[in-house]
């Protein structure tokens, strides 16, 4: 019996000539096992980190509107838009959205959203909301700030828009972001009823729109209207109300 | 619907918005024949590619995507790249065997352009921009049909202009690869205008 | 000038794959809205064309023919996704910016063509030359460009004011154009123009007898 060395056995594979069948699949598979363990050893060993950076990158948007609000670092919490519970952690699943229900040109939805909570001693005080949705051309994301009430608006602002310059994206701009404090979300019989109008608004659930910005104000209006429903936080805010005792 | 099939093949086309396929479409062009050809060929392997690599994305690779195998913590989506790609040479694989048998004139004039679209940018560009979007499925068949006949229209019409201005006496350092980047920036700004349509 | 100098040299200006060979331009001007975005494209792209260029070479005389060229793209698209989880772990910002571009390396022609065109009939060492000169004639025209419209569409450069626009309380009107796409397509058509002028040997001849009647 000729030496089973692995040496050897390596170097007869390699004397193979390259059309030998047992080669071309000897190559192969190996090609594709050091293939795969490299980039499996890498995708695992930097998942930390870019989850955390994930994490971050949500976080630091809203930073900007905590300066306005002048409130404190805020609580992150997982929660499952379909129960409105918390949960501990985001599978990443998703959620297809028919038509009938796609307030927001959507197509679907997370399974688990990050919110932000401001609570002083346990009692509510601030909550942020993720929100996003179809404007004029470009997907808008914000996030809006409800007060303990949830009802009546603290703050709303977009971080990311490509709407036409000028026009919809004024929507950035911060004097227009500083109509929303104060608006009201639903009337007495708690029908969401808050709008982006054409021209000035009038009471506590109208907007005032931009001029020459109708359909990004309108984008707006449906994306509130699909965030604050069923579909969106409303389990959510709803578990929140009977937890104040509401 | 109506709205993402217009933008793909307009607004968003895959050439001139995006740059995608440059290498074929910049060395293609020059003649409409051709051109004409590739373009049929890239309608093809789009529409196939593109659901397909949904397919593959939402049922194995996606996060969560496993859950049917009692493995939903499982995210394999850093593998879908390569995956895209070994469904775009199998898909383009195949393509050439059905040319060779049922269009060999087709597949002659191609010739060594078939195979080059495996690494066409614009086919493994649209399935990674459909996996980045989230597209459903029946979005992803739209989406893929629609971005083909974009790269498509932008080819032809280039070697249309190709063709024309060949003769033309233009500044020795700008002949051909030049002004064909011109040609193409033109067209990339006409094809913007279409970003003002209202789609109902 | 000694071979290897001139394997690595050439590929920068009297060779360089983008004007004078038309490849990799997918990614290059999607990225160069911006200079930031521009090196940080090319670092990846020389990371990717460096590493795949030398691996191949490595195991260049054991690759079975009718298996070449998947098997490149393996090893090509290996090393990208490891470059793009990189990205994505320690410069996140810089990765959203350059969203799906980075994994169409695998299919830059720049990539697949050394490996195809050089590292399988060269040595290890000569290859990885030749994929850092080309890497760097990428990333020539990518910073120049990336250069050009960040300068002229936003006024500054690697994220710092050069220009003080109108919008700061500054003189300067930023290009709109320069941040659209055909703002790349003519720059490129600029540059290959110039670069033809001082080299016209790189230029291409006019065609001597119009075709009337094209073959049928």
């Amino acid at each position: 019996m000729a030496s089973a060395n692995p040496l050897s056995w390596w170097r007869g594979f390699l004397a193979l000539p390259n059309d030998n069948l047992a080669k071309t699949l000897g190559v192969a598979f190996l090609v594709a096992l050091i293939c795969s363990l490299l980039v499996s050893i890498t995708a695992v060993a930097l998942k930390p980190l870019r989850d955390a950076n994930r994490l971050a990158d949500s976080a630091a948007h809203i930073t900007g509107m905590l300066e306005i609000l002048g409130a404190g670092l805020p609580d992150t919490h997982f929660v499952d838009l379909a129960t409105g519970a918390y949960v501990d952690h985001d599978p990443g699943t998703r959620t297809d959205l028919p038509e009938e229900r796609d307030l927001a040109g959507l197509g679907s939805r997370e399974d688990v959203a990050t919110v932000f909570e401001l609570r002083d001693g346990g009692k509510l005080k601030l909550v942020i909301l993720p929100v996003r949705g179809t404007g004029y051309q470009s997907t808008l994301k914000g996030y809006l700030a409800l007060e303990a009430d949830l009802n009546t608006v603290a703050a709303l602002s977009f971080y990311a828009q490509e709407e036409t310059p000028g026009l919809g994206a004024r929507i950035a701009e911060s004097a227009w972001q500083a109509l929303w404090p104060g608006k009201r979300l639903a009337d007495a019989e708690d029908v969401i009823r808050i709008e982006v109008v054409k021209g000035a608004g009038a009471g506590v659930h109208q907007v005032d729109g931009i001029s020459g910005a109708t359909r990004t104000g309108t984008g707006i209006t449906n994306l509130m209207r699909f965030w604050l429903g069923p579909d969106g936080y409303g389990p959510y805010l709803q578990r929140l109300r009977k937890e104040a005792g509401r | 619907m109506t709205e993402l099939l217009l933008r793909a093949v307009f607004t968003d086309n895959l050439a001139l918005a995006y740059f995608l396929g440059m290498c074929t479409f910049l060395a293609v062009s020059r003649h409409l024949e051709t051109a004409f050809g590739l373009g049929l060929a890239i309608i093809v392997v789009e529409t196939i590619t593109v659901p397909v690599n949904h397919l593959l994305f939402a049922g194995m690779l996606g996060p969560g995507a496993l859950a049917w195998l009692g493995l939903g913590d499982v995210d394999l989506s850093f593998l879908a790249l390569i995956a895209s790609i070994g469904v775009i040479a199998a898909t383009v694989q195949i393509l050439e065997m059905v040319l060779d048998r049922h269009f060999p004139k087709l597949y002659r004039s191609l010739g060594v352009y078939l195979p080059l679209i495996t690494v066409n940018c614009a086919i493994l560009g649209a399935s990674l921009f459909m996996i980045e979007r989230r597209y459903t499925f029946y979005e992803s068949a739209v989406y893929g049909f629609a971005s083909g006949v974009g790269w498509a229209l932008a080819i032809w019409a280039l070697a249309a202009l190709r063709e024309r201005v060949e003769e033309s006496r233009v500044p020795q350092g700008l002949r051909g690869l030049g002004l064909a980047f011109m040609l193409t920036g033109f067209m990339s700004m006409g094809f913007a205008v279409f970003g003002g349509l209202k789609f109902g | 000038m000694s071979d290897r100098l001139r394997t690595l040299i050439d590929p920068i200006l009297v060779a360089n794959p983008v004007t004078l060979q038309v490849l990799g331009i997918c990614s290059a001007l999607a990225v160069t809205t911006s200079l930031a975005t521009a090196l940080v494209m090319s670092a990846a792209l020389i990371f990717v064309l460096t590493l795949s260029s030398g691996v191949i070479s490595l195991i260049r005389n054991h690759i079975p023919r009718s298996i070449r060229l998947i098997v490149q793209i393996t090893i090509i698209a290996s090393l990208v996704i490891v470059v793009d989880q990189m990205l994505q772990a320690y410069l996140f910002a810089m990765s959203k910016r350059l969203s799906v571009f980075v994994g169409l390396i695998v299919s830059n022609c720049i990539v697949l063509g050394r490996a195809e065109g050089f590292a399988m009939h060269n040595r290890p060492g000569a290859s990885l030359l030749d994929a850092i000169g080309n890497g760097l004639g990428y990333a020539l025209i990518l910073a120049a460009i990336g250069t050009v419209r960040e300068l002229l569409g936003a006024g500054t450069l690697m994220g710092f004011t050069v220009l003080p626009t109108t919008a700061h309380g500054g003189w300067f009107t930023p290009w709109g154009l320069m941040a659209l796409p055909p703002s790349a397509f003519f720059l490129l058509g600029l540059l290959v123009w110039a670069v033809r002028a001082i080299r016209p040997e790189q230029a291409e001849p006019l065609r001597e007898s119009p075709d009337v009647e094209a073959p049928r």
